[in-house]
C-alpha cells in the first residue's frame, strides 16, 4: 500500500465552512411539511464543525471535493429513468427529483400506502435517533435542504416490490426516505442513484421493521468523478425481522455511505453487502455501524473494495455488542483488491464487545490480482487486460449477485465494470 | 509416431531459466516433431514443471539463456496468450481455482481467442454450447461442471479432466501435460489417456510429464526423457520408462556428478 496524499486547493474562501455558509444563504425559506426539520438542520449546520481529517470518523476522507460544487439546491430537472429498461409488470418505479411529489399520478400496489402527516411527524427521525446519527453533518445537511420526503408503509403480511430512481445534475439533490414495514411485511427495494453532472446527492433513508418483517434493499450508486454522494441508511429492526442491504457504488469523486443498523431487542437478522470501486482520484468511504440492543442477534457482513488509479477506499465496520446482547452471532469480512500502487485502501473493523457469550468473527484482506490466476487465463488465450477484467468482475460479482432482481436486471453496474475494464471512463 | 521428415514443431536449445535468483533450468535441449509423443520423467524438483511454465510464458520465470523455436518463430518473444492462441497448450500440474468466473464463459472466451487467431469465426453462445457438449464426451465430464466457477471446488481428478476438456476445445499443436495423470483414479486415467490419444494426430505433438509407467501403458511415448537438475540427462525409447520403474533414480546422482565435474572443467568461472 502506498500513500497518495490528495492535495486539493479549495476555492471560494473558507473551504467547506464557507461552502456550507453559502449553501445556507441560498436555500429557500423553510416551507412545507418539512419546515421544522429544515430549520433544525440549518441551525445545526451553522453550529456544527464541518467534517475534517481531525475528526476520527473523517480521518481518511477528504470532503474538499464538495467545495468544487455549486453551493445551491439543484435546479429543476425533470425526473427521468434515463436508459433504464422498463420495470417488470406489477413493479412500481418512482422517480425522485427532490422537489415534485414522486407519488403524483402513481397507483400504489396493494399493501403499500403513503404515511399521513400525523404519522409522518411521529415517525420521521425516529430511526436516525435510534441509530445515533441524527446529528451527523451529512444528515443535518439533508435536514437543512430536503423539501420532500417519500414516506411509505408496507402493510402487515403484504409483499411489495419497488424501484426508486434519482439522477443528480449540478447543485445539491437531497433525498429523504422513510419506510415503515409492519409485522410480516416484505419489501424488495431496488434503488438507483446516478449522477449526470457536478452535483451532490444527499440521501437519508430510515426504515423501521416490525417483528418478522423483511427488507431487501439494493442500492446501486453510479457517479461521476466530479460528483459526490453522502448517504445514511438507518435501519431499526424488531426481533425476527430480516434485512439484506446490498450497496454498490462506483464512479463518484466522493462517496460516503453510512449504513446504521440497530436491532432494538436483538433476535433479528442483518445481512450487509457492500461493494465500492475507486479509480482516478476518487474516494469511496463506507462507515457501517451495527448495534445489538438485545440478545441473539445475527449479522453477516461482507464489504468489498476495488481500488485502481490513485483512488482511495475506506471501510470502517463498527459492531457494538453491549452486555444485553448475549448470544449475538456476528461475522464481518472486508476484502479489498488493490489494482494500482498509487491507490490506497484503509480498512478497519471496530468491534466493541461487552457481552461474554457471543460469536464475533472478523477479517480483512487486501490483495492484488493473483499472478497465477492471471497466468492461467492468459495461458488459455485471454489477453492480460481481458483476464484482469474477468477477475475483477468475478470479485465484484460476489456482492452484485445479491442485489434484488430489479437492480440486477438494470445491468448498469455490469456495463460500468466492463467500461472500467476497458479503460474508457478513466478520468 | 516417429517420422524423421515430419516438420519440427518445437525446438528447445540450451535453455536456461531462473526464478528469482535461483537457476532452475540449466541447459535443456529437446526437439519435438509433428506426430511425436514425448514423455519427461524425473525426480521431484528436477525442473519439469519449470520447463513447462517457461514454455507457456509464466512471468515468474526468467529465461537467462538459450532459445525456443515454435514452428520457426521465437516462442520466448510471445506473450503467454499469443502462445496459447498459436497452439501451445499447457495442462497444469495444479490447475488454478478462479471463484466467480464461470467455467462456461471462460471456455468460450478462450476457444474464441484461438479460433480468431486461426482465422475462424467466433462461436456465439449457442454454437459454443453445442461444441462444448460434444467435447465433454471426450473426457466424459458432467455438463454441470460448466455452470460452476473455473475449477472452484473441483476434486483433483475433476480439475484434470477440465484441463483435457480445454485441450479438446483449443485443439493445440503442441500439448504439454504436466502430471495430468496424478490424482486420477483408474477409470479417470483411462478416460484422460483416451482423450489424449484421441487428440493426438500426425500434425500435433504431445509432451507428457509424468512419474508413472501406468500413464505410459495407456499412451505410448515415442521418446522418454529423464530430467535431472534442470537438464535432460538421458533420452531413450519407451523401454527407458520401464527401466526407471525398476531401477529408480539412484544412477542419476553418479551421472550428474560426472556431468557437473565436466561443466566445472569447461566453465570454471560460471556463476549459478
Ligand atoms: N516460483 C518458485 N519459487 C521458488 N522456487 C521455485 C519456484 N518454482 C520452482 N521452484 C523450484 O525449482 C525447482 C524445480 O521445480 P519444478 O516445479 O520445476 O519441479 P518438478 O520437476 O516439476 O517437480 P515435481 O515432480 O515435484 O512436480 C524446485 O526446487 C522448486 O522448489
Ligand atoms: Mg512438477
Amino acid at each position: 500500500m502506498v500513500a497518495s496524499p490528495t492535495v486539493r486547493v479549495s476555492v471560494g474562501g473558507g473551504g467547506l465552512e464557507g461552502w456550507t455558509r453559502q449553501l445556507l444563504e441560498r436555500l429557500p425559506a423553510p416551507a412545507g411539511a418539512l419546515a421544522a426539520v429544515q430549520e433544525r438542520g440549518r441551525a445545526a449546520l451553522a453550529a456544527l464543525p464541518v467534517p475534517s481529517s481531525r475528526q476520527e470518523d473523517w480521518r481518511f476522507t477528504d470532503l474538499s471535493l464538495l467545495t468544487d460544487l455549486e453551493p445551491a439546491p439543484a435546479g429543476a430537472v425533470a425526473a427521468t429513468a434515463g436508459d433504464l429498461p422498463p420495470s417488470a409488470p406489477g413493479v412500481v418505479r418512482l422517480l425522485l427529483d427532490g422537489r415534485s411529489d414522486p407519488l403524483a399520478g402513481v397507483t400504489l400496489p396493494p399493501g403499500l400506502s403513503a404515511l399521513n402527516p400525523a404519522e409522518l411527524v411521529q415517525a420521521l427521525g425516529h430511526t436516525l435517533a435510534a441509530t445515533g446519527c441524527e446529528q451527523h453533518w451529512p444528515v443535518e445537511l439533508n435536514h437543512a435542504a430536503s423539501e420532500q420526503v417519500l414516506a411509505l408503509r408496507v402493510a402487515s403480511r403484504h409483499s411489495v416490490t419497488l424501484e426508486l430512481v434519482s439522477t443528480a445534475a449540478a447543485g445539491l439533490l437531497p433525498l429523504r426516505l422513510l419506510l415503515i414495514l409492519e409485522e410480516k411485511a416484505e419489501l424488495d427495494l431496488s434503488q438507483l442513484v446516478q449522477a449526470r453532472g457536478a452535483g451532490l446527492t444527499s440521501l437519508v433513508l430510515e426504515a423501521h421493521l416490525a417483528r418478522s418483517a423483511r427488507l431487501h434493499h439494493g442500492l446501486v450508486a453510479l457517479g461521476l468523478p466530479q460528483a459526490a454522494l453522502l448517504a445514511h441508511l438507518a435501519l431499526e429492526q424488531e426481533p425476527e425481522s430480516a434485512v439484506t442491504l446490498v450497496s454498490a457504488t462506483a464512479g463518484w469523486g466522493l462517496a460516503r455511505l453510512e449504513p446504521r443498523v440497530r436491532q432494538v431487542d436483538g433476535g433479528a437478522n442483518t445481512t450487509l453487502r457492500g461493494l465500492q470501486l475507486v479509480d482516478g482520484r476518487q474516494i469511496a468511504d463506507t462507515h457501517s455501524h451495527v448495534l445489538f440492543s438485545g440478545p441473539e442477534g445475527e449479522l453477516d457482513q461482507l464489504h468489498k473494495a476495488v481500488a485502481d488509479g490513485a483512488g482511495r477506499s475506506v471501510f470502517n465496520g463498527a459492531v457494538r455488542v453491549p452486555r444485553a446482547a448475549q448470544r449475538t452471532n456476528a461475522a464481518q469480512l472486508s476484502r479489498s483488491l488493490l489494482l494500482s500502487d498509487r491507490a490506497r485502501i484503509d480498512t478497519k473493523p471496530e468491534l466493541e464487545i461487552v457481552a461474554d457469550d457471543v460469536k464475533c468473527a472478523h477479517g480483512a484482506t487486501v490483495s492484488c490480482l493473483q499472478t497465477d490466476e492471471l497466468f492461467y487465463l492468459q495461458s488459455r488465450g485471454l489477453a492480460a487486460s481481458q483476464a484482469s477484467d474477468l477477475l475483477q468482475r468475478a470479485f465484484c460479482e460476489e456482492v452484485l449477485r445479491e442485489l434484488p432482481a430489479a437492480a440486477r436486471s438494470w445491468g448498469s453496474f455490469q456495463a460500468m465494470l466492463s467500461a472500467a475494464g476497458s479503460g474508457e471512463d478513466r478520468p | 509416431m516417429i517420422r524423421p521428415d515430419a516438420p519440427v514443431l518445437l525446438e528447445i536449445r540450451d535453455l536456461h531459466a531462473r526464478v528469482e535468483a535461483k537457476a532452475i533450468l540449466k541447459g535443456v535441449n529437446l526437439t519435438i516433431r509433428a506426430g511425436e509423443i514425448h514423455a519427461v520423467m524425473g525426480r521431484n524438483g528436477s525442473g519439469k514443471s519449470t520447463l513447462s511454465k517457461v514454455l507457456a510464458g509464466h512471468p515468474s520465470y526468467t529465461v537467462t539463456g538459450g532459445s525456443v523455436t515454435y514452428r520457426g518463430e521465437n516462442l520466448l518473444e510471445l506473450d503467454p496468450e499469443i502462445r496459447a492462441r498459436a497452439g501451445v497448450f499447457l495442462g497444469f500440474q495444479y490447475p488454478v481455482e478462479i471463484p466467480g468466473v464461470s467455467n462456461l464463459e471462460f471456455l468460450r472466451v478462450s476457444t474464441n481467442a484461438r479460433r480468431v487467431h486461426r482465422g475462424e469465426a467466433e462461436l456465439d453462445t449457442f454454437e459454443f454450447e453445442d461444441l462444448v457438449r460434444e467435447r465433454l464426451q471426450v473426457v466424459q465430464m458432467d455438463p454441470a461442471f460448466l455452470e460452476r466457477s473455473v475449477n472452484e471446488g473441483f476434486s483433483g481428478g475433476e480439475k484434470k479432466r477440465n484441463e483435457i476438456l480445454q485441450m479438446a476445445l483449443l485443439e493445440p499443436l503442441v500439448a504439454i501435460l504436466d502430471e495430468t495423470d496424478s490424482g486420477l483414479d483408474i477409470d479417470a486415467l483411462r478416460i484422460v489417456a483416451g482423450g489424449v490419444n484421441h487428440l493426438a494426430t500426425p500434425d500435433t505433438a504431445t509432451l507428457l510429464i509424468t512419474h508413472y509407467q501406468r500413464l505410459l501403458d495407456a499412451i505410448t511415448p515415442d521418446y522418454v526423457h529423464v530430467m535431472a537438475a534442470g537438464r535432460i540427462l538421458r533420452t531413450g525409447g519407451k523401454e527407458l520408462a520401464l527401466e526407471l520403474e525398476q531401477r529408480g533414480y539412484d544412477w542419476v546422482d553418479a551421472e550428474l556428478a560426472a556431468l557437473e565435474g565436466a561443466d566445472a572443467d569447461r566453465q570454471p568461472a560460471e556463476v549459478a
